[in-house]
């Protein structure tokens, strides 16, 4: 591993009364390509916000390319610009075509010139294989390639690492091969990309680590083959039974460290 | 006890049926409708009426000038103020929305003040109130001015509660998405939430267009000039001219001639609003 192009260190994270993060530490590497995984209510997809700061940290650092976020003096609009991200419910702007989803945040924040931007939207647009939908409206696509615009309209700001949070868990079951596809293709390509997924199959073949969460704190942290594989852990094997064969879970009591915030 | 105490479930077989309850409910109805109308037309006096609302020779008398001049006036008064209610609006808005509390409050003092006081008041501070407080300063655009300002003032108010009401109906994933491109939140707000607000109220500014409109008539209360009349003071002084009242219903009409197209077009409007939500 290189120089981490991501650290956390110390994260705590509450909402009122709500510890959501309890102390996380994780370094990802240059190129490396981390899954966090983790029963609802764990708190990772608040330790994926807090990464862009599009959540505010209670306590603990948060470093990326070596730029310190959580310095209150941070330019976070600039820092922003190195990060992309990728939400749940694509969060495209319904006013504006597809094409016009990729230039114009190009132009207004990275200030480009119309013809550059235009340039660029086109070349990502055909990476994620919507070239043909380049004048569409997004209420006018199907969910997973909505979520192939955000991911080419978060990819033509030139970020340095891609953020995924649920990326196909709004998906249609016969959509998230596409837009997985989309994420290998960029893993392979050696974007640094940190995803909270309930993919397995998807962290176990794409995912060079991945990290267990549960309660607001890393219970496990390893290669597939050993957090999915081999979990060291009962609340990682409890957790994987679960999602991987819910028809033989059982009901049982709440216990009040899996109830957090809904997601 | 000889009757039962509990109603049947079922109507008896003997008397009227649902069906044909409503239809007579419904054909009284319609006979009182008729009945009403044709008391109003039968006692009403229709020559008397004619005489004083209906003259074609002084209708005729006002042709062109209620057009060329008062109707004019009318559209200037009520587009110059509509333009300064939306530009003070989204400022209020965006104050309202403010995480600056002093702004919040500020632009909520502003909205009940404005919000609760009749626009004819505002015409008569405007009047005579600011001439008063600043001796000296002249409105620009003297009468014009002085109407754009009262009307955008009241118009404001009502306005920035429907932006703030547009802006905060924009999902919130929206802002989310543009900040984490490196949206700063001011250029995010301009680029992105507002322009998807203005979608969602147009039908509702439309609305206040056609209040605006009907409220310009109270620029009489400015004093103005032969040149700067309006629909509603045009008609009352060729009224009092003539002794007749016709020119009312002519400014009447002129009014309606605006009104109803622009009623037509906010339903449309929704109804295309509608459709997009499915």
């Amino acid at each position: 591993m290189s120089r981490p192009e991501i650290r956390v260190s110390g994260l705590h994270k509450s909402f009122g009364d709500n510890q959501v993060l309890r102390g996380i530490d994780l370094e990802i590497g240059q190129g490396e390509v981390v899954c966090v995984i983790g029963p609802s209510g764990s708190g990772k997809s608040t330790l994926l916000r807090c990464v862009n700061l599009l959540e505010e940290p209670t306590k603990g650092q948060v470093f990326v390319g070596g730029t310190e976020l959580t310095d209150p003096d941070v330019d976070i609009d600039a820092v922003r610009r190195r990060i992309g991200m990728v939400f749940q419910q694509f969060n495209l702007f319904p006013h504006l075509t597809v094409t016009e989803n990729l230039t114009l945040p190009q132009r207004r924040v990275l200030r480009r010139g119309k013809a550059e931007a235009a340039g660029v939207a086109a070349e990502n647009l055909r990476r994620v294989g919507l070239a043909e939908k380049a004048d569409a409206y997004p209420s006018s696509l199907s969910g997973g390639q909505q979520q192939r615009v955000a991911i080419a309209r978060a990819l033509a700001m030139g970020p340095e690492v891609m953020l995924f949070d649920e990326p196909t868990s709004a998906l249609d079951p016969e959509l998230v091969g596409d837009v997985l596809a989309v994420m290998r293709m960029l893993a392979t390509e050696g974007m640094t990309m940190m995803v909270v997924t309930h993919e397995m199959t998807f962290a176990r073949e794409v995912a060079d680590r991945v990290v267990f969460m549960d309660g607001g704190v890393i219970v496990e942290d390893g290669t597939p083959g050993q957090v999915i594989g081999a979990p060291r852990h009962e609340r990682t094997r409890h957790f994987l039974s679960r999602l991987l064969d819910p028809a033989m879970a059982e009901v049982e009591e709440e216990t009040s460290d899996q109830v957090g915030k809904s997601e | 006890m000889t009757d039962t105490e509990t109603p049947p479930l079922q109507p008896k077989k003997r008397g009227l049926t649902r069906r044909q309850r409503r239809s007579l409910s419904r054909g009284i109805q319609y006979a009182v409708f008729v009945a009403a109308v044709t008391a109003f037309a039968v006692v009403a006096d229709w020559d008397r009426l004619q005489n004083q609302f209906a003259q074609a020779d002084i209708a005729e008398r006002m042709f062109p000038d209620v057009i060329t001049l008062a109707l004019k006036n009318t559209v200037l008064y009520t587009v110059t103020g509509f333009a300064v209610g939306l530009a003070l609006g989204m400022v209020i808005a965006l104050m309202r929305l403010s995480s600056v509390g002093p702004y919040r409050w500020l632009a909520g003092i502003y909205i009940e003040i404005f919000r609760g006081l009749p626009a004819l008041l505002i015409f008569i501070f405007i009047g005579v109130a600011v001439p008063l407080a600043f001796p000296g300063t002249e409105i620009i655009g003297g009468t014009y001015g002085k109407v754009a300002l009262a009307l955008g003032l009241v118009a404001a108010a009502y306005m920035a509660e429907t932006i703030r009401a547009g802006i905060q109906a924009v999902p919130k994933g929206q802002m989310e998405a543009a900040r984490s491109l490196g949206f700063s939140p001011a250029r995010a707000m301009v680029s992105i939430i507002v322009p998807q607000a203005f979608r969602i109220i147009l039908p509702p500014l439309t609305n206040e267009l056609v209040l605006l409109f009907k409220d310009s008539s109270l620029v009489l209360f400015l004093g103005v000039t032969l040149e700067e009349r309006e629909l509603s003071k045009y008609g009352r002084d060729l009224a009092s001219q003539t002794a007749n009242s016709t020119p009312i219903l002519v400014a009447g009409l002129c009014y309606l001639l605006i009104t109803i197209p622009l009623g037509f077009v906010v339903r449309r409007m929704e109804a295309k609003a509608q459709e997009a939500v499915k």
